[in-house]
């Protein structure tokens, strides 16, 4: 168990949805769900969930802490904004179920062969990098990132769609070699080092 | 028409070879025509999009948009910020309304700005391009400057999630919204009359992190739009058009379906109308040619 | 005062009446055949012009009946509004020219059916008298409130700021009743973010202050007898006075009992200490008076609390009610609050299968709740094991699994029972058992007492009509009783919180006063607003049947030592049910009796059978058929022109002598149309429709007997909405008619 989960455990005894407030993005809200379902029943990859954002909710109060961190249920999310449109309360759903995801991940919760974990880290460092996504290595990263054997099986089968996007002048293969990215590549490394400061802090006050 | 000027937030993927550089291109030519001078906002950052919060969380991604309109303030003062993509869109708004709202937030981002000596003050409002199209031009002054009519052209209006949820366009319905059936119209093409799978998600970005499950979705999209015989696809988000222009293949193998539909963007379709050639519309740039658009603008 | 009968009829030619039919002929058929003194034709009658000839007749030409030959009765009733005359109205306009196309080969039966409306007009009004109120009608602006809880305060306060006199008769040592046992009560505001104090001293306070305000404590009524207008009423006490008094209406704000918990020993309730109702929390709130509150068991603070919702309610079970009570959703979190304020650390989850929050500021509430840190968990609660820590098993319907919690102290959101008093149609149902030499099941609330004692010969309570609670006409009329002059409200009437009785009892003593004021003038209050007739019987030709005492709906006619009925005229709604009940038909009123439906329908020019024109006789109720008809003809619906249309005040005042009189005339079919019978029942008169269904369900053995087919006369449940059945019906007549063929009475 990684050490921010033993002090999480710690700090929160027995009481999960405190803990959720305190540490998810707009936690505050979950307990507001009315248990209406409109969320589940909206979203487009709905039956993919093991337990969809209604039910999340409801486990989250009742303290089902382990189940709800390393579900991949979260992780499904693909941001249409579906529920929280239609959400009766308002409740900002979409930003909930990232907010769960990065605290399963940064307490060491989440799973770890979770394809669209995998790739969301991937794309964070990528992007962090220089300040600006370098596609061509985030698709390579992509193959590979189930390992070797995986990587090529999974570039060849998409040679023909690299191939295509090369071809239309919407990928550039001199990018593994060299991207020019933000100037300001160490502003923004130092404001993203203070954000992160800034948000440790906060949590460990709540 | 008096020329407006915009901040203008291009995105990664609009760079040059990007994956949508050929919507870059268009764009170009588009405020070419409507006489819109784009100021690029020097040096900005990536959004973080919606994929980014596994490893971002949520001060960080919100010091990243602050970064790029705190240097629009800085160096494009007054002006509207105006984004061609709908994640960069969709971040930055709603980045601006977040510390609008949330005081301590907005503290707290300044305080992670002020490492780069800057700091933002959330004054001007962050749109999308459609949006500028829309109310600061209005359907009749884009028509007017129509050439070549996009007639007989059958064109499926795909709004997707981002432009449409949840802010919306010109207060339009969400489960519902008109603007690129009423652009296609504008422009002398048809517009399909039931699309119903005009805001159904593609998957976003998850068709790389699951593309069975994206795929699936994405076949409904196309095929919703093929039986209602649409010659092509408008879309304005660079990742619905990737997502459903580059796996039709792949989804013809898993379903037997024999689909080859072209996805362009509404400002490809507008450079053509407005009587440019098929480079200045970037329609080299589509992995599905877009034949009948093509032939129209080589008349 | 017997003056000479003098018949105007008026034929108007508005509206497309001059062009679909001929003025001039039913004007001679007027004459001729109705035997009217005076005939006019107009081209708009309702206009100034129009009414203006008419009075002129009324005041210079001694007119006193006048029948209308135009628009239907339920139009240009303003216009056509005349002193001390009787009036008829032959609806030719939604009835005949607007319900027939207008063709040239339609042109012949559309004239017959309107001169056919004509005739039975013309004879309607003959039988007509101008009704003049009833002379023993008396004012009595005194308001009696039996009930000194919140419902029963707030009437009266009302009535009395209304400038009414008003007695309050309380059971208990003081007023308050259950209100006054909370600690705080739902709050009624916006933002509705906290309990509130239950105003109770407030209340208090202003009765106390009002002079026009008498309170009777330790009280109740032992008799009440009379109508409204003229209740005289025994107000008697613990310690043995009696005080009669005279009332002009009554408000019965009884409350509710609480339902008994120790029918729920699976919930731990008995066995634990710990396991509360929500009224027992209350008491324990009263005590904490905002600080911690206390467990009953050992007195250490509660630290968790779990709130079980629907306890014995909502439930099939036997013991349990099978209803819900509509405000214990809002009470848990109200009470779930009072932890809140005192300790927000203290864990407060309500379990329920719906959350119902009734009210605009419900909602609200709940949110207010949930910001609080109240949780929700939508589960079944199956059991309480009673420990040091109470554990409550349940299912959690959202996670699928059956689970338990420990609390410190659990609450059972139980319900409330009405207290209604006896249910007179049981006790006649368990009478007829007992005589019978059977037993019938008391009801789950068990044995009462009776709270009113009317001496009413239908029994000393207003009806019940489910569960135990009074019946009041939900569907049209919720405030009103089956006893005229005598209104229910609060709990008594329906399971409610403390500010849906506040403006139930406001809505009560609205009405009471609405009853003194028209029974003042002898005047029906509704649903015949204003109605000045009343029924009266012809003593000698009464056979004591019974019948037209125990059919009312509104026990309006008792019983005197002779045993022939005595009406209480402002009891009486007019509805007319006890004229149909009549076998030997003496019962009338001045401008509705036996003749005038009776006369109307053999005035009809009957063809002979080889001319092939049947004709349909209808009774429609005035209130939900007959509208449907009228605004079938408004939408151009056809139907058959061989229908003649009579409207009843209600299907109940149906009397079985126009059905004969019908089939001896030679009419090929009837048809009865009145409002919605049974549980949900429509019928504006409560009763009328299914008395009527029952009388006709006895008519079969007759058409036998007469052979005549079953098919040739029906009965249906017609619903105001019925615009295209209601014709559908007509028109199926017709074709069963085709088939069996005409009536062989004719002649």
């Amino acid at each position: 168990m990684s050490t921010a989960n033993v002090a999480a455990i710690e700090a929160y005894r027995n009481n999960f949805l405190k803990e959720v407030e305190g540490n998810v993005e707009e936690g505050e809200w979950v307990k507001m769900c009315m248990q209406c379902g409109v969320c589940s029943g909206s979203c487009p990859l709905g039956s993919a969930w093991a337990h969809p954002p209604q039910e999340l909710f409801m486990m989250i109060r009742a303290g089902k802490r382990e189940e709800v961190l390393t579900s991949d249920s979260m992780w499904m999310c693909t941001s249409c904004y579906n529920c929280i449109v239609r959400c009766p309360r308002g409740l900002p759903i979409t930003h909930i179920m990232h907010g769960l995801a990065h605290y399963a991940e940064r307490l060491g919760l989440a799973p770890k062969n979770q394809p669209t974990r995998k790739f969301s880290l991937l794309f964070w460092d990528n992007l962090v990098k220089t300040g600006r996504v370098n596609e061509t290595t985030l698709g390579i990263k992509l193959y590979f990132m189930n390992g070797f054997v995986e990587g090529v099986k999974t570039a060849l089968k998409n040679a023909s769609i690299g191939l295509g996007l090369v071809k239309a002048k919407r990928m550039n293969p001199m990018s593994l070699i060299a991207h020019k990215g933000c100037k300001g590549k160490a502003d923004i490394h130092k404001i993203i080092a203070k954000a992160r400061e800034i948000e440790q802090a906060k949590t460990q006050q709540k | 028409m008096a020329k407006k000027e915009y901040s203008f937030y291009p995105g990664c993927s609009s760079e040059k070879m990007g994956s949508a550089s050929n919507y870059m291109t268009s764009v170009n030519a588009m405020c070419d025509e409507l006489d819109i001078k784009l100021n690029e906002i020097p040096d900005w950052n990536c959004c973080g999009a919606s994929i980014g919060y596994a490893g971002g969380g949520e001060l960080p991604r919100l010091a990243l948009n602050a970064r790029n309109l705190a240097l629009s303030e800085q160096h494009n003062p007054n002006q509207d910020v105006v984004a061609t993509c709908a994640a960069c869109w969709l971040s930055a708004r709603e980045t601006r309304e977040r510390l609008q709202e949330d005081s301590q937030l907005m503290k707290e981002t300044n305080l992670a700005l002020a490492e780069a000596g800057l700091n933002y003050k959330a004054e001007q409002p962050v749109r999308h391009m459609v949006e500028v199209l829309i109310e600061d031009f209005g359907y009749e002054a884009l028509g007017e400057k129509v050439k070549k009519p996009l007639e007989g052209l059958k064109i499926a209006g795909y709004v997707g999630c981002q432009t449409n949820r949840p802010f919306g366009i010109d207060g339009e319905s969400f489960e519902n919204p008109m603007y690129l059936d009423k652009l296609v119209e504008t422009l002398g093409a048809e517009p399909l009359t039931s699309y119903e799978k005009k805001v159904q998600c593609c998957g976003g970005a998850l068709a790389f992190s699951e593309p069975e499950k994206s795929q699936a979705m994405i076949k409904d999209i196309v095929e919703s739009a093929y039986d209602q015989g649409a010659d092509m696809i408008v879309t304005p988000c660079p990742v619905c058009q990737l997502n459903t222009e580059v796996y039709q293949d792949q989804i013809n193998k898993t379903y037997g379906t024999k689909f080859n539909m072209p996805v362009v963007y509404y400002s490809a379709l507008m450079t053509v109308a407005y009587g440019q050639d098929a480079k200045a519309a970037g329609l080299d740039g589509q992995v599905i040619k877009a034949r009948k658009l093509e032939a129209i603008a080589g008349k | 005062m017997s003056e000479a009968i003098k018949i105007g009829a008026y034929i108007c030619k508005g509206c497309g009446l001059g062009e679909r039919l001929q003025g001039a002929n039913l004007a001679m058929i007027a004459e001729r055949e109705g035997k009217a003194n005076i005939v006019r034709e107009h081209e708009f009658l309702c206009n100034a012009d129009g009414v203006a000839m008419i009075q002129n007749d009324i005041d210079n030409e001694g007119v006193n009946r006048i029948a209308i030959c135009a628009c239907s009765r339920r139009a240009k009733t303003e216009a056509f509004a005349f002193d001390n005359v009787a009036m008829s109205r032959g609806n030719l306009r939604e009835g005949v020219i607007w319900v027939r196309p207008d063709s040239d080969e339609m042109r012949e039966t559309t004239e017959e059916m309107a001169a056919d409306y004509v005739r039975m007009a013309v004879s309607e009004v003959k039988y007509m008298k101008p009704p003049t109120a009833n002379q023993t009608a008396e004012y009595n602006r005194h308001v009696l409130v039996v009930g000194g809880g919140i419902s029963g305060m707030t009437a009266a306060i009302e009535a009395a700021k209304a400038g009414y006199q008003v007695d309050i008769v309380e059971k208990s040592a003081a007023l308050g009743g259950t209100a006054a046992n909370l600690y705080q009560r739902i709050p009624d505001r916006s933002p509705y973010q906290r309990p509130m104090d239950t105003g109770i001293d407030t209340l208090l306070s202003i009765i106390d202050a009002a002079s026009n305000i008498n309170v009777h404590l330790n009280a109740t009524t032992t008799k009440i007898d009379g109508a409204p207008g003229h209740f005289a009423v025994d107000i008697s006490t613990e310690s043995g006075t009696t005080t009669p008094k005279l009332f002009g209406a009554v408000i019965q704000a009884s409350g509710f009992f609480p339902y008994d918990a120790n029918q729920l020993p699976e919930l731990g309730y008995g066995k634990s200490a710990d396991v509360v109702t929500q009224l027992e929390l209350e008491a324990l709130a009263k005590t904490a008076n905002g600080g911690a509150i206390k467990r009953p068991s050992d007195g250490k603070d509660v630290q968790s609390v779990v709130f079980v919702q629907c306890a014995g309610q909502r439930s099939d079970k036997a013991g349990h009610l099978p209803y819900c009570s509509g405000h214990c959703c809002l009470t848990s979190i109200k009470q779930a609050m009072y932890f809140k304020a005192a300790n927000p650390g203290v864990d407060a989850n309500v379990i329920y299968t719906d959350l119902r929050t009734p009210g605009a500021g419900g909602e609200d509430f709940y949110r207010s709740g949930q910001e609080a840190g109240l949780t929700f968990t939508k589960g079944i609660v199956t059991a309480v094991i009673p420990g040091d820590q109470a554990t409550v098993q349940f299912k959690d319907l959202i996670l699928n699994q059956d689970t338990e919690e420990k609390a410190d102290l659990v609450v059972l959101a139980t319900g409330m029972i009405a207290n209604s008093g006896i249910n007179i149609d049981q006790a006649e149902e368990a009478k007829a058992a007992a005589d019978a030499g059977t037993t019938v099941a008391v009801d789950f609330i068990g044995k009462r007492e009776s709270v009113l004692n009317l001496t009413y010969r239908q029994g000393p309570d207003l009806p019940h009509l489910k569960y135990g609670f009074n019946d009041s006409h939900f569907i049209c009329f919720p405030y009103e009783t089956r006893r005229t002059g005598i209104y229910s409200t609060g709990p008594v009437r329906r399971p409610m919180d403390i500010q849906q009785a506040v403006e139930d009892a406001t809505g009560a003593a609205l009405k009471a006063i609405q009853a003194i004021e028209n029974a003042g003038q002898g005047r029906a209050a509704h649903p015949r607003s204003g109605d000045l007739s009343f029924p009266s019987f012809q003593r000698e030709g009464c056979t004591q049947c019974k019948r037209c005492t125990v059919e009312c709906p509104f026990g309006a006619i008792d019983e005197d030592e002779e045993r022939f009925p005595v009406f209480n005229e402002s009891r009486c709604r007019r509805c007319g049910t006890c004229m149909g009940a009549c076998p030997v038909r003496v019962i009338s009123f001045e401008n509705y009796s036996i003749d005038t439906v009776g006369q109307q329908l053999k005035a009809v020019d009957m063809p002979d059978e080889f001319d092939e024109k049947p004709r349909i006789l209808v009774l429609a109720c005035e209130n939900d058929a007959y509208p449907a008809l009228d605004m079938a003809g408004m939408n151009r619906v056809e139907y058959s022109a061989f229908v003649r249309i009579i409207p009843v005040r209600c299907l109940g005042s149906m009397n079985l002598v126009w059905i004969t009189d019908a089939l001896n005339s030679g009419y090929d079919g009837v048809v009865l149309m009145g409002c919605q019978k049974g549980e949900n029942y429509q019928c504006h008169f409560v009763k009328g429709s299914e008395i009527a269904h029952t009388r006709m369900s006895k008519v079969d053995d007759t058409l036998e007997s007469l052979s005549l087919e079953k098919a040739r006369i029906a009965t249906y449940e017609v619903a105001i909405t019925d615009i295209h059945r209601a014709p559908k019906l007509i028109n199926d007549m017709a074709k069963t008619i085709e088939e069996i063929g005409m009536s062989p009475f004719k002649f």
